[in-house]
């Protein structure tokens, strides 16, 4: 865990990437927070404020006297989010320095193709296995 | 789902009120110390402390040595009496008050024992005193700390004692069980083990937990709830995960940073050249916040913030804590 960040949304990222990249796929139980707890060595009463966010967001449900299941439309709904964060997240930190550093958009693009050649296609080929 | 996530709707205790004052406990709470002062001649070793301790929950009793801690454990657990308030322990005076504490185990390394007690003769006193007390797993902790059953006590190892205290707090099941620094003398895999243990064992009974550590990166994920004191004052009393998201270090060009703090509690300040470097603690945006004003923001570990939130000058009779 991250020093310094609150735990639970730490919790609740990990449980929010295992449904983006399909291995928690929807429908599926989710890991009980004393499971959580005891996986990370953290207080469970954490564990379980991490989980009960993607509730209140909608990510998981509960099922009385059995657990947390992921809900339909979870993965799509989490995609979403995360491609309007990314922009702010990772494309304004990348094109302030790219300017600090006098790159242009050229430059940039070339920097990009060579970084990953088929960037063009991640959203089809890597869909679902990522 | 579990008795963790029921708590807050957990029944009141009933013990019936001891002899002597006690402060009223809540529902959710099991203990509360409230305007708690404790002198020692002209020494003055806690003023004016109130929180409350609360049902299931770990607590983190944090701050330097000679703070006032092992005091503070002690009037809780019922061994000492404070010179100033009151302390009340599932809806009574813990002072010798038996039926009291039977239900709270107070493990210290200091702890005294008749010179003849070996380690199993520990365990048959604490069987004997506890109602809770769960046999089988005192033996496994026994096994897994490698303690000599038939070793007298005053020929064991610092840590091996501390590892007595350990086996005791955790098989007490005591639902109050406190531990005063009790990886004195352990060596880091034998923390671990204990950590492992007590969260384990936490999360199979709940229970209320309090820990007196200085080992603070150690135990900082593991804590609910965050007492800090600050010679014999009480400083920090807020839930970790909460302290976590306030405490930021923002730095950047000194007017940013100080129109950003205003109003916020500094916990510590440096300035070199018009930049400006400060620790404060804020509200939960606070982060975002001081991103958007251009600030550079790090993070503040537990450690780091109790260590911020308290005096840096050596403590009056510093080691004096017993």
């Amino acid at each position: 865990m991250d020093e310094g960040r609150p735990i639970f949304q730490q919790i609740a990222e990990q449980l929010e990437n295992a449904i983006i990249d399909g291995s928690l796929p929807e429908g599926t139980q989710a890991p009980s927070t004393t499971e959580l707890a005891a996986f990370h060595r953290i207080n469970p009463a954490t564990a379980a404020k991490g989980v009960n966010q993607l509730v209140a967001d909608g990510i998981l449900h509960k099922r009385r006297g059995i657990g947390m299941f992921v809900s339909d439309g979870a993965r799509g709904q989490l995609r979403e989010r995360r491609r309007l964060a990314f922009a702010e997240q990772f494309v304004v930190p990348l094109v302030e320095e790219a300017r600090k550093l006098g790159l242009d958009a050229d430059e940039l693009k070339n920097m990009i193709d060579k970084a990953g050649p088929e960037v063009g296609q991640v959203g089809i080929t890597q869909e679902g296995k990522r | 789902m579990n008795a963790l996530e029921n708590r807050a709707s957990g029944q009141a205790q009933e013990v019936p009120a001891a002899a002597g004052q006690a402060a009223p406990v809540q529902a959710s709470e099991v203990g509360v110390v409230r305007g708690v002062g404790k002198r020692y001649g002209t020494f003055t070793a806690l003023e004016d402390v109130s929180f409350a301790v609360r049902e299931n929950v770990i607590h983190g009793l944090l701050g330097r040595n000679g703070a006032g801690k092992s005091t503070l454990m002690r009037m809780l657990a019922g061994h000492a009496l404070p010179t100033a308030g009151s302390v009340g322990v599932f809806g009574g005076n813990p002072f010798e008050n038996d039926a009291i504490t039977q239900r709270i185990c107070f493990a210290a390394e200091t702890q005294l024992y008749p010179d003849h007690f070996r380690v199993k003769d520990v365990l048959t006193a604490a069987r004997l005193l506890y109602p809770t007390w769960d046999q089988p797993y005192a033996e496994e902790l026994v096994d897994l700390f490698n303690l000599p059953k038939n070793r007298q006590i005053r020929k064991l190892s610092r840590g091996m004692r501390s590892a007595v205290g350990i086996v005791t707090g955790l098989a007490s099941r005591a639902p109050l069980t406190m531990f005063d620094e009790p990886y004195l003398g352990l060596d880091a895999t034998s923390r671990q083990l204990f950590y492992e243990q007590m969260l384990a064992d936490y999360i199979a009974n709940p229970r209320t937990i309090v820990l007196s550590t200085h080992l603070i990166d150690e135990v900082s994920e593991l804590i609910e709830h965050v007492l800090v004191i600050d010679r014999g004052r009480l400083v920090i009393d807020e839930e970790a995960e909460l302290l976590r998201g306030r405490a930021v270090t923002v730095s950047g060009p000194a007017g940013t940073v100080d129109e950003f703090t205003s109003g916020m509690t500094r916990l510590h300040e440096e300035r070199l050249l018009g930049q400006s470097r400060v620790t404060v603690l804020g509200d939960a945006q606070a982060p975002q916040h001081a991103r958007a004003l251009g600030l550079d923001v790090q993070p503040v570990s537990l450690q780091e913030l109790v260590v911020r939130s308290t005096s840096q000058a050596n403590p009056e009779k510093a080691g004096e804590e017993r």
